[in-house]
């Protein structure tokens, strides 16, 4: 009787071996770049605020829109950067949530900030959210490209939201932009429920 | 050792690696993303998922309706956030006192002052409206799922609230004609109506 070999059954093994869950990033199969971009609007812990900051912004007039649009996607790049030199980031998901109530309640109330202090929040935010992006794509090995394509993203809708609010002067389409504040309020502070939740559980 | 047995090792050994590779356990990075559209169905569901909170919510936007501008906003602006602070208090176990019959009181009040046409200031309006969103929000709150995706959830949750004042607001339009007027007050009637009827259910 002639002994099987080990080949056939090995291969069979290795062909068969399960591939490992590759998360996540959400894949577009077009590389890195639009995997960051992707990323962007499918994460709405990303979006929310972002989408406050450019109503606020827009509200506010086409210099508060203009200064919005500059600082927010620079502060995102460059939090996104030193979060991907870091070796580790504190837990910050607690003041991702307050600045959703924050903004929320600025857009909701229509507050008359001044344009260099919708930049500054605008900065603060983006600075905040970049750094998490960043650490998380630094936690993932991913390549920096995604973090430009995450930027070219916040970018694009900070400029398109803001663009769409600076000319709104209808009584109902404004009412409508702050009825969505009160919404990103909202959803901030129930998060902060949650989180409270989360950690005396 | 006998022939048979060199020849019966490598027909163990074999079919042993080969299900060692097979079922061999690869690293499984974190999913944090899933389950994500469970999450936001699940929180556009949970207002809708009982009456008591449907027809309180309807009657904001009706109310404010009939009130108009900037009552017309500013209720519905004003309730979701109170129901917010009321989930927050739910969530992290704070206790309010007789929330059912809150719940129920805030459809029986709501649609006394729809069917009364009453015009409270803007101040005691909102205050009203305050008051029994955080009974809302209490129980929403409690009653909340382990396990679904914080934030779609209570973006649901908060976006379901508002389509449902939305309705309210839709319905409270037919006031501009003086049929409709007297019709918006017979929607208190109908909204007082189901108050009492939940009010008996809390109480009993």
């Amino acid at each position: 009787m002639r002994r099987p070999g080990l080949t056939p059954p090995l291969a069979a093994g290795l062909l068969a071996l399960p591939g490992a869950a590759e998360a996540h990033l959400v894949t577009s199969g077009l590389g890195p770049f639009y995997d960051g971009t992707l990323h962007l609007l499918l994460s709405p812990a990303d979006l929310l605020g972002l989408l406050a900051v450019a109503l606020l912004a827009g509200l506010r007039g086409p210099r508060a829109g203009r200064f919005t649009v500059m600082a927010l996607p620079c502060a995102w790049l460059l939090g996104g950067l030193v979060g991907l030199g870091l070796p580790t980031v504190p837990d910050l998901t607690w003041l991702g949530a307050a600045a959703f109530l924050v903004l929320g309640l600025l857009v909701a109330t229509d507050a008359k900030l001044p344009p260099i202090a919708i930049a500054a929040l605008a900065a603060g935010y983006g600075g905040l959210r970049g750094l998490l992006n960043g650490d998380a794509l630094a936690a993932i090995g991913t390549e920096w490209s995604t973090l430009f394509g995450i930027v070219l993203a916040v970018l694009t809708l900070a400029l398109l939201t803001t663009a769409a609010v600076v000319p709104v002067r209808a009584l109902w389409a404004r009412v409508a932009v702050r009825v969505a504040g009160s919404w990103v309020a909202a959803v901030g502070m129930l998060m902060l429920g949650w989180l409270a939740q989360a950690a005396d559980p | 050792m006998p022939d048979t047995q060199i020849l019966r090792r490598p027909l163990i050994a074999i079919p042993a690696l080969v299900a060692m590779l097979v079922t061999w356990p690869l690293a499984a990075w974190a999913h944090v993303e899933s389950g994500q559209a469970g999450g936001f169905m699940s929180g556009l569901s949970h207002p809708v998922s009982g009456l008591d909170h449907v027809v309180a919510m309807i009657a904001v936007g009706l109310w404010g309706a009939q009130l108009g501008m900037p009552a017309l906003w500013i209720l519905p602006i004003a309730f979701p956030m109170m129901m917010a602070v009321g989930g927050v208090l739910g969530l992290t176990g704070a206790p309010v006192p007789g929330v059912e019959v809150g719940i129920a009181l805030s459809a029986v009040v709501l649609g006394a002052l729809v069917l009364g046409g009453l015009r409270l200031p803007l101040a005691a309006a909102v205050a009203v409206v305050g008051v029994f969103a955080v009974f809302h929000g209490h129980a929403h709150g409690t009653e909340l799922q382990a396990g679904q995706d914080a934030i779609l959830y209570s973006l649901g949750f908060v976006i379901a609230t508002g389509l449902l004042h939305a309705v309210g607001i839709a319905i409270g339009a037919i006031q501009r004609w003086s049929p409709g007027r007297q019709a918006l007050r017979g929607a208190g009637a109908l909204v007082m109506a189901a108050g009492i009827y939940f009010l008996w259910g809390a109480l009993a």
